[in-house]
């Protein structure tokens, strides 16, 4: 490693680096798993994407999802890992607030902050 | 098709598609809805979901390494990705009111674009060391040392950055091609900071919109598993292979295939086919 001149924001590269690794490797686990379920219950189904008719309501917000879930569902399982893989960036952004702050980047934080309210405006505020 | 026929199938472009563009450096990202369009007949509007939950994947994955060694600017990415986020948001929503027809043809040229800019440092070209570094500026791993640089421009990046989200949310897409030409061109940024912090971006970019794709019914999950899954395995041994590989003409093929589907997309769109 190159002898960085901020030993602090090098720290929080590293950390920021193994956050990420941590959000893709959890979601592609539970996102394979999912799958398994899913060609062995769904396998012989005819699939159909030609036409759009958009995804049961179920799976399109966080807490019909985390139903499904319980309810041992196939796609609500890969629906699962698709919220995991959106939360690993948003989670980024997140601890790049708190590491800019110990830094004492005062500005930095406050543009994580204002790019966290924008992706939860994206998450939460339906258009 | 049955649904496990369709998956391996699938499974296999997407990784075809992942290992060939990490490999090449292109981004395997935006073929998969020519892809899934013009080889699976799926709907655009399931396509882009489903290459936008790969988007994520690949770019959070590859982010992960370059931070870790040093070559993405923290700061610059988080900065650039207010403006990237934004134009997000409202490509999201501005997709749900244009045809699927428009966007195959803004997909088209997208396509066409990225085959021609130059997103991979040309053979024997050398890094110009900046001088000292501003608030955007920073350090890189050289091979003697760190090498300092400084951004300028910064309104134009953020300007080029603002376009390069709004494509991204509209078309399931990573844009690095676009964000490597703002940070490259624009802020005069050294070309391996350029691309590692692209990628760095990529992830917030298209976060911003997938939860606005998820609640509209786009993310189909039996269309997201295996393409994701593809495009990550197929990224994954693309970057193992990537020392000492002699990608050149690889390079150009895949050029010539994303400039064929860039031409075929086009031409669907305003055939009305899409």
């Amino acid at each position: 490693m190159p002898g960085g001149q901020k030993p602090s924001g090098q720290k929080m590269e590293e950390q920021m680096g193994l956050l990420l690794r941590t959000g893709v490797v959890l979601a592609c686990a539970i996102m394979l798993a999912g799958a398994v379920l899913y060609l062995v219950r769904h396998g012989g189904e005819q699939e159909s994407y030609s036409t759009f008719r958009g995804e049961p309501a179920a799976l399109e917000s966080i807490k019909g999802i985390l139903g499904e879930v319980r309810a041992g569902d196939a796609r609500g399982i890969i629906q699962l890992s698709v919220l995991v893989l959106i939360a690993t960036p948003v989670m980024r952004v997140v601890f790049a607030i708190f590491g800019f702050a110990r830094q004492k980047q005062w500005i930095f934080s406050l543009v994580s902050v204002t790019v966290l309210a924008l992706l939860s405006y994206g998450l939460f505020v339906r258009g | 098709m049955n649904i496990a026929v369709f998956c391996g199938a699938v499974f296999g472009g997407s990784l075809a598609a992942g290992f060939i563009g990490s490999l090449t450096g292109l981004g395997g990202g935006v073929v998969i809805v020519p892809l899934l369009t013009v080889g699976f007949g799926v709907n655009m509007r399931y396509a882009i979901g489903a290459s936008l939950v790969s988007v994520i994947a690949t770019s959070s994955g590859a982010a992960a390494a370059y931070v870790r060694e040093g070559f993405s600017n923290v700061r610059v990415g988080m900065t650039l990705e207010m403006a990237t986020s934004a134009g997000a948001i409202a490509g999201a929503a501005l997709a749900a009111r244009v045809p699927t027809s428009a966007l195959a043809i803004l997909l088209g040229a997208v396509l066409l674009f990225s085959a021609v800019v130059r997103v991979h440092k040309e053979q024997g070209e050398e890094e110009k060391p900046g001088g000292g570094h501003g608030l955007l500026g920073g350090t890189y791993p050289g091979p003697h040392g760190p090498i300092a640089y400084e951004s300028k421009r910064a309104p134009l990046g953020f300007g080029i950055m603002g376009i390069a989200g709004l494509l991204s949310g509209m078309l399931g897409i990573g844009s690095g091609a676009i964000k490597v030409l703002g940070m490259d061109l624009a802020m005069g940024l050294p070309f391996k900071v350029s691309t590692t912090t692209s990628n760095f971006m990529i992830g917030v970019t298209a976060a911003a919109s997938a939860g606005i794709y998820l609640h509209r019914g786009y993310i189909a999950p039996g269309l997201a598993m295996p393409v994701t899954l593809g495009v990550v395995a197929g990224s994954f041994a693309g970057a193992r292979l990537l020392a000492g590989a002699k990608v050149q003409t690889l390079r150009t093929l895949f050029r010539l295939v994303i400039v064929a589907l860039g031409v075929e997309m086009i031409y669907s769109g305003w055939k009305g086919q899409v």
